[in-house]
């Protein structure tokens, strides 16, 4: 080292031209001009250390939070936390509410998890969970009051899974038959459906308002029956999903097809694995469990569709499977963050009579600081030492 | 005849971590010549031209231009320099223009004028005889076209040394006539070429001096008319230097795997391999040379069910049942269904043989997870197996949970190969098994093969290492632009003789005007 400065100092002017060059030098130039900051990749750091610098984000999130709130709202930034509390925790129909609002993006999660894994990019979900609450609103409207009612939830559940499956289907068909862009497939599929919704409720109600009103609101055929509340017996079956998830992902040969494709599929080739029917397959899994979302909304809460139905979760969702890195332990707690600082968000804004758009900047904030954080796990920083110090080390 | 000295290397070295790409190398090149760098694959000739062209660092050395001492810490401080690099990959913008590509990234501070850009490309490609249309997409260009925008991007530079990668690897002979003849043009004109190759007919064709580079070292640099072809395939080759690896005469070697008349062809029409016939025997061990990208890994590929076959056959003699199986244009799980126990250690390990981000234990299970009825994973026999291959092969590691992408590169060819070999094989082939590895890896690896060879295993090597194959292989199989140049005995035949077998088919033959299978 000392060497090659020495050597460097030994330039004659004429022959080190005016570079400006500095900056894209940069990998090369790490030995010859030490950069003023130097990033570097880290080790594996101890998880101890990892969840110290994640619970030093969010706590300099709220910091932060209170900052921008006094300085725009001129509200106190403790009553803020305190409405963001409140907003789950002052009742118990409210946290019930919260736990029913993260399974549920939980399951669209665990849906995408997956074809993730497969890196198979499904920003489908949202027209997938629509088209399973379709599908089963269609069975309620149409043969609600045919079959008993527990046949009808079973013919509802089949119908949304299917319906789910087959909008994730036709994607994954063009994808491993023609290889074509599964991200901007998938994504127009969910105005293919949003459209279609549009169209049949107009078609269906021509004198109503556009909207679908409660289906079955006296009789409550294939209506979930409920378990204490409107929540519990939703929130149970995604519980049980997680726990399969989990299972598929980490111990079935399935879930090690996913894996070796989505990591190479040079090497799934060479041992012999039918890449295009490990997508089929794992496409049709994540549909089908999106079509169960939308089944779960509609007969156990909504009882209805509109295109709002899924409220952009399936988009949300995305982010709780990058946030968790595909881990189905760590979504439960991405997708609970989540869903605890949209609920205290809206509750800010109804509370203090701010913009309802202020309470998603405060969220993307707490986001912000917390994907933020992840840079300084995987890497360090180091910042040039005083010119002695190099020149004799 | 001398020449004012363009540029001077002096005492360059380079490492990738423990690989030394090049060693303590001198070079220099004159104004007004075309220098051909001549040496193996993985020889070091591309890092060496990266240095002097700035995407990499010389860790110690110094370059000279022109008598000066230069730094050169980037592409554009090379440019500064004069010195412009054509690489092997084109870095084109499909949906540019010629013209667009070639002023893209140019700040000279002179008002941005398409029109006046083109005039003076049409004006730099007339003086050097190129043909090109100025306006015309890169999306609808031939390779050859896009190859002539990457040189006249260099000049439009104002580069008087000009770096060029291996640049009639993409071209047909008639193209490469034509880039000859160009070159010879800006030799007239003052301007320093340098041209990478592993192809001797044409540096005997193009080139003024050659140098040599054999093992990230440089050999020498010859006048090009004061020396032969073969004195070059020596010191590209190197020495016979004693290697002692262990070679008993095979036993009991009957017929297993016949490949007839096999050929293949790229989904661009080239033709890949081309009428390929040999037998591999078991308890022997086959040897596979030739310049790497002559068909190698095609054919290894074939074999396993990975590569389509336009025509031919390959057949497999099964030992136990005695039926011979036809392998041709079967998947990997359908030859595996037929009871062939074929084992195949690929080139590409990480990408390939080994998932890069899975434990061992899991990388154990890629060859055997379908086993058994269960839709669950069983991973306690692979556990028990990667257990074993890390004791008995000795790999370095933390556990066996580790991702493989942690391991250096010889045990991560250790995992591979102690997978590979854990079948129980009848044939195992392997591709370029030691390549990156140091000497005891190596040996170890070998060890392995022979043992294989011992237990009738068919085993078929591909290497490049010709000391290596000379010493280990029975026989040798020599191939050539896809085509088998021929098949010797390993005991009797000289690195010359497969040296040359390895530039032309059929050896001193002199060589056929029409050679268009290149890849």
């Amino acid at each position: 080292m000392s060497e090659e400065n020495k050597r460097q100092d030994d330039l004659p002017e004429e022959t080190a031209p005016e570079k400006n060059a500095a900056p894209e030098a940069g990998r090369h130039a790490e030995k010859h001009h030490v950069p003023l900051i130097h990033i570097a990749k880290r080790e594996t750091l101890p998880w101890q250390k990892a969840w110290g610098i994640r619970a030093a984000a969010i706590l300099l999130s709220l910091v932060f939070m209170a900052v921008v709130s006094i300085v725009l709202t001129k509200e106190n930034p403790f009553r803020l936390y305190g409405y963001i509390f409140q907003a789950s925790f002052k009742s118990g129909s409210r946290f019930f509410r919260l736990l029913y609002e993260t399974a549920i993006l939980l399951a669209i999660a665990l849906a995408l998890l997956p074809a993730f894994r497969m890196r198979f990019w499904n920003i489908g979900a949202e027209g997938q969970v629509l088209a399973g609450a379709f599908a089963s609103v269609l069975c309620m409207l149409f043969i609600g009051d045919k079959i008993p009612s527990f046949l009808l939830i079973l013919v509802m559940l089949a119908a949304g899974v299917a319906a789910g499956a087959l909008w994730a289907l036709i994607p994954a068909v063009f994808k491993a038959k023609w290889g074509t862009n599964e991200t901007l497939f998938t994504l127009m599929m969910n105005y293919v459906i949003i459209c279609i919704i549009d169209a049949s409720i107009q078609a269906l109600f021509p004198k109503g308002t556009g909207t679908m009103g409660i289906v079955n609101g006296s009789s409550h055929a294939g209506w979930l029956p409920k378990i204490g509340n409107n929540y519990l017996l939703s929130i149970l079956i995604i519980a049980v999903v997680t726990a399969l998830m989990y299972a598929y992902m980490r111990y079935s040969k399935h879930g090690y097809e996913i894996q070796v494709v989505g990591e190479s599929r040079n090497t799934a080739r060479y041992i012999g694995i039918n890449v295009g029917k490990v997508i089929l397959r794992t496409m049709a899994l994540s549909g089908a469990i999106c079509g169960l979302t939308g089944f779960l909304l509609t007969s156990g809460y909504n009882h209805s569709v509109s295109t709002n139905t899924v409220g952009g979760r399936g988009f949300t969702a995305i982010m709780v499977c990058w946030l968790a890195k595909f881990n189905p332990v760590f979504m439960i707690l991405t997708s609970l963050l989540i869903c605890f600082l949209q609920r205290g968000a809206s509750e800010i804004a109804s509370r203090c009579q701010i913009n309802a758009s202020y309470g998603d900047v405060l969220t993307g904030m707490v986001l912000f600081f917390i994907i933020g954080c992840e840079f300084f796990i995987q890497y360090e920083i180091h910042f040039r030492k005083k010119e002695r110090e190099t020149a004799h080390d | 005849m001398e020449k004012q000295i363009a540029i001077e290397l002096k005492g360059i070295t380079k490492r990738f971590g423990s690989v030394v790409a090049n060693r303590n190398v001198d070079l220099t090149v004159r104004r007004g010549e075309i220098l051909a760098i001549l040496g193996e694959n993985g020889s070091g000739k591309t890092t060496l031209m990266n240095m002097i062209s700035g995407i990499y660092y010389p860790d110690e050395g110094e370059i000279y231009v022109d008598g000066e001492k230069a730094d050169i810490g980037s592409p554009k401080d090379a440019f500064d320099y004069k010195i412009g690099m054509i690489h092997q990959h084109f870095k084109l913008v499909d949906v540019f223009t010629a013209t667009e590509n070639i002023v893209l990234g140019i700040e000279d501070g002179k008002k941005y004028s398409l029109a006046d850009a083109e005039k003076s490309v049409v004006e730099i490609a007339e003086r050097y005889g190129f043909r090109v249309d100025p306006k015309k997409k890169v999306y609808d260009m031939a390779v050859s076209e896009k190859q002539t925008v990457e040189i006249l991007k260099v000049l439009y530079r104002g580069a008087d040394i000009l770096i060029l990668d291996e640049p009639t690897a993409v071209l047909t002979p008639q193209e490469t006539e034509k880039l000859f003849a160009v070159l010879r043009r800006m030799r007239e004109d003052g301007k320093s070429i340098i041209i990478i190759t592993h192809k001797l007919h044409e540096v005997m064709a193009i080139s003024d001096r050659v140098a040599v580079l054999r093992r990230g070292e440089h050999i020498a640099t010859v006048e090009t008319a004061k020396t032969t072809e073969s004195e070059l395939t020596e010191m590209m080759v190197g020495k016979k230097i004693s290697l002692n690896i262990e070679r008993d005469e095979p036993k009991g070697s009957v017929d297993r795997l016949e490949v007839r008349g096999v050929c293949c062809v790229s989904p661009e029409g080239i033709k890949l391999l081309d009428d390929v016939s040999f037998t591999a025997r078991s308890g022997e061990i086959l040897g596979i040379a030739g310049i790497a990208g002559s068909g190698q890994r095609e054919l290894l590929e074939a074999i396993a069910g990975l590569q389509p076959i336009e025509c031919g056959d390959i057949l497999y003699r099964n030992p136990q049942t005695k039926e011979t199986e036809d392998l041709r244009n079967k998947t990997p799980q359908q030859i595996r269904d037929l009871g062939v126990r074929l084992s195949f250690v690929p080139e590409d390990r990480l990408g390939m043989g080994l998932v890069g981000n899975m434990d061992i234990i899991d990388n154990m299970m890629l060859r055997s997870y379908r086993r058994g009825n269960s839709m669950f994973l069983d991973r306690k026999q692979p556990k028990d197996l990667a257990e074993r291959i890390i004791n008995s092969l000795e790999v370095v590691t933390p556990n066996a949970e580790t991702p493989v992408r942690r391991l250096s590169g010889g045990n991560v060819q250790k995992v591979l190969v102690g997978r590979e070999i854990a079948s129980s094989p009848t044939v195992l082939m392997a591709a370029y098994p030691v390549r990156g590895l140091d000497i005891n890896s190596s040996y170890t690896i070998y060890n392995l093969l022979n043992e294989q060879k011992k237990n009738g295993v068919a085993v078929i090597f591909v290497g490049e290492d010709l000391d290596v194959l000379l010493e280990l292989c029975d026989r040798i199989l020599v191939i050539c632009g896809g085509k088998v140049s021929g098949i010797a005995d390993g005991r009797t035949v000289t690195k010359e003789e497969v040296g040359l077998m390895m530039t032309k088919v059929g050896g001193n033959v002199p060589e056929p005007a029409e050679r268009g299978n290149e890849t």
